[in-house]
């Protein structure tokens, strides 16, 4: 490994997953830990726990900001275990100099957001650094769910599923893009940054057999796929036409040479679920304004174990793999 | 009345991206395409090796998997047009070396900041708390300028004749302005010279001057500035047909078409696919440009090739003032780096061999601890053999 932590290595791909298993799983190496869920399950099934920290550029962006990114982020983590979130801590590291005005905004839409999952913080925690040691603010939060449906996990895809994705992807991850220094997109984007609480309990409602669930944060939906390749020893099959994506983060990747798969996605998640099941599950999706646009877009096979593979429409196909690196433009 | 009226005012305002590209990657056409190639390579004598120079019709290629859709006797050979797996360690090195200077931002575009010289990559030097940033148009480098005025802004400019004229206006409008911050380390290079370089020079690693490159896919926008006219020779000169074609699927299977007639009718021409944008003699400002600031430096080295005559650019002497390698010139290493002795990359780029009969293939060589130029991005053949391996 790099003798330097570089920008690469906190990707959602490949360096990220290096970082994470040489570093991290090695110290703190436990049962509960090693089947890296969204996450984790405990107190006998009953109870998901799950942290995540929050640093964006820019802070307020088209769609949302960092305070309803740190509520979503967590919440959707617990969600993805079939679990309604309770209760979550927030911790808050701010640089010296900050405005106040923004801070309160950024509290406001964490207090709305908290609402809209019906959880509550609980307990937390607030730091101020000298100006410079860090980039504005950073917020920390961590939440306990009580799982409703228990079972789903990404480690047990098999050839009875097929995979759905919840809406169009890439959203977030073009978006910010956009909005970002040294490129100067005009662009109407919105990111796709939304609770996902709600979509997943009309699912275990409805009695949908769900075998697993992801939400495509970092590394986007061609990670998650990866990840779910390997951990169920299966092969994806993706119809690549099938997959959903929106003229304007369509325009984007063409320009800057980025593939939608690979970009972040804070309100869509990935589903597995039992083939009989499919169409319900696509019916309870449709009901929600957020994923009225919920396809299926691939089948598992035993083809090539452990990949991804995209299968184009005149058919030839190709692998879709875990994205690797800093995301950059390509020059030519 | 009004109402029709109305909709199809909309209909024009609401013209999507999806309208301009849809028709070159249509399925039907693609598999069209296909059928005719298959049809055309049966009469074909020989089996033919068609090189794309350009990255970015590789990464075409493998992005829509036409491999797969080719015949048996048809093969692609991956040529060397990608400006940063050309990049040679040296050169690198001078970016890592600018970029350590504490007064200095160092701005380059896109990937150029993943590719690793012998003291890292860019991306390393950042780590270490050098200001390097990526950019996506040689003009944003103005605004940083401005922002920060107690700095040395050094463009490390980048790329094939395509980008060439963005770096050139940029220095036109620094010059104009008189803006003092701004300094520029050039790295252009140029297409035809390393196609002369595969086709007619000795390898010294296997001491030949054998090549399989039976005919060339030419990128069609570097034809949008240079015109199609540079490789006029090719077919005359070397016997290789040249096709400029577009990036799009249908484009690059059209172009492959074109080809395989060519060898069944007896043909050796130049021939332009992407019609829609490529004349004869290009965009002549543009060359103007290039003209005015820029000279062909006598020796480039190209990672995996080595040092192609007349294959690169430089400021020419009267801007001295803005050239880096000159403003910087005592701490800017002279020194060569040998590419490593096992590295078959030139042999690869000649198409005498291919990436997995290198001994130091997917060993010492592998992505993300490249040797050589094939090994580098995504668009080398190597990466794609090491990525992609048995769907190839």
């Amino acid at each position: 490994m790099n003798k330097q932590i570089t920008l690469a290595m906190g990707n959602g791909g490949e360096e990220n997953n290096e970082l994470i298993t040489k570093i991290f799983y090695k110290a703190f190496k436990n049962e509960i830990l090693e089947k890296s869920e969204d996450a984790a399950v405990i107190h006998g099934g009953e109870l998901a726990f799950s942290t995540d920290s929050f640093t964006v550029s820019p802070l307020f962006f088209p769609g949302g900001d960092i305070g309803k990114l740190a509520i979503c982020g967590t919440c959707n983590d617990l969600a993805m275990m079939g679990a309604k979130p309770k209760y979550l801590t927030c911790s808050v590291i701010i640089e010296e100099g900050f405005s106040t005005r923004e801070l309160e905004k950024i509290v406001r839409s964490m207090k709305n957001e908290l609402e809209v999952n019906g959880a509550i913080v609980v307990s937390g925690d607030t730091k101020v650094v000298p100006r410079g040691s860090i980039d504005k603010i950073f917020i920390n939060t961590t939440g306990i769910g009580e799982i409703q449906k228990k079972g789903i996990s990404s480690n047990a895809i098999s050839e009875d599923d097929v995979i759905l994705v919840s809406r169009d992807l890439g959203r977030h991850g073009a978006a910010i893009f956009a909005a970002r220094e040294g490129i100067e997109l005009s662009s109407s984007l919105t990111s796709d940054c939304a609770s996902l609480t709600h979509q997943v309990q009309a699912l275990i409602e409805a009695g949908v057999n769900i075998t697993a669930l992801r939400d495509a944060t970092r590394g986007g939906v061609g990670a998650v796929l990866n990840e779910w390749a390997k951990q169920s020893n299966i092969c994806i099959e993706v119809d690549e036409e099938s997959i959903p994506v929106s003229q304007e983060v369509y325009g984007i990747c063409e320009m800057l040479g980025f593939e939608a798969v690979n970009l972040a996605n804070e309100g869509a998640f990935v589903l597995a679920i039992k083939k009989e099941d499919a169409e319900k599950a696509l019916e309870v999706l449709h009901s929600f304004e957020n994923s009225s646009n919920a396809v299926k877009i691939a089948n598992v096979s035993q083809q090539y174990v452990g990949k991804v593979i995209l299968l184009s429409s005149y058919g030839t196909k190709r692998f879709l793999d875990t994205p690797t690196g800093e995301l950059l433009p390509r020059i030519c | 009345m009004m109402t029709t009226v109305k909709t199809e005012v909309s209909k024009v305002s609401e013209l999507q991206l999806k309208d301009l590209y849809d028709g070159f990657r249509n399925p039907e056409v693609i598999q069209g395409f296909a059928k005719l190639i298959k049809e055309e390579a049966k009469k074909l004598p020989r089996p033919i090796n068609i090189m794309e120079v350009c990255g970015g019709h590789t990464h075409s290629i493998m992005k829509f998997g036409l491999p797969q859709l080719m015949p048996e006797n048809i093969n692609f050979i991956h040529g060397p047009g990608c400006p940063v797996c050309i990049m040679p360690k040296e050169r690198i090195d001078h970016a890592y070396i600018l970029a350590e200077q504490e007064d200095s931002i160092l701005v380059t575009l896109g990937d150029m900041i993943k590719v690793p010289g012998s003291k890292g990559s860019l991306q390393d030097a950042r780590a270490k708390g050098a200001d390097v940033r990526f950019i996506y148009s040689p003009l944003d480098t103005l605004k940083i300028a401005e922002e920060n005025p107690e700095k040395k802004i050094i463009f490390f400019a980048i790329g094939f004749e395509t980008t060439t004229p963005m770096t050139t206006a940029l220095i036109d409008i620094v010059l104009k302005r008189q803006i003092k911050n701004i300094f520029f380390h050039i790295n252009h290079v140029t297409v035809p010279e390393v196609m002369v370089e595969l086709i007619d020079s000795r390898d010294e690693h296997v001491d030949s001057y054998n090549n399989r490159i039976d005919a060339f896919l030419g990128p069609s926008h570097v034809s949008v500035i240079t015109g199609s006219k540079i490789y006029e020779k090719f077919p005359k000169k070397y016997n290789r047909p040249v096709v400029v074609a577009g990036f799009e699927p249908v484009d690059v299977m059209e172009a492959i078409l074109m080809i395989v007639r060519q060898f069944n009718e007896g043909r050796c021409e130049l021939e332009i696919e992407y019609k829609r944008l490529v004349s004869r003699d290009g965009n002549l400002k543009a060359q103007a440009l290039i003209e005015n600031y820029f000279e062909k430096a006598s020796l480039f080295k190209w990672r995996g090739l080595g040092n192609v005559p007349q294959s690169g650019y430089k400021l020419r002497q009267k801007y001295s003032d803005i050239d880096a390698e000159k403003v910087y010139a005592d701490i800017l290493p002279k020194e060569e780096i040998e590419d490593h002795k096992l590295c078959i990359c030139g042999d690869i780029l000649r198409g005498m061999a291919k990436p997995n009969e290198c001994t130091i293939f997917g060993t010492a060589c592998k992505p993300s601890t490249p040797l050589g130029s094939c090994m580098v991005s995504s668009e080398g053949a190597c990466a794609a053999y090491y990525k992609y391996g048995n769907l190839i």
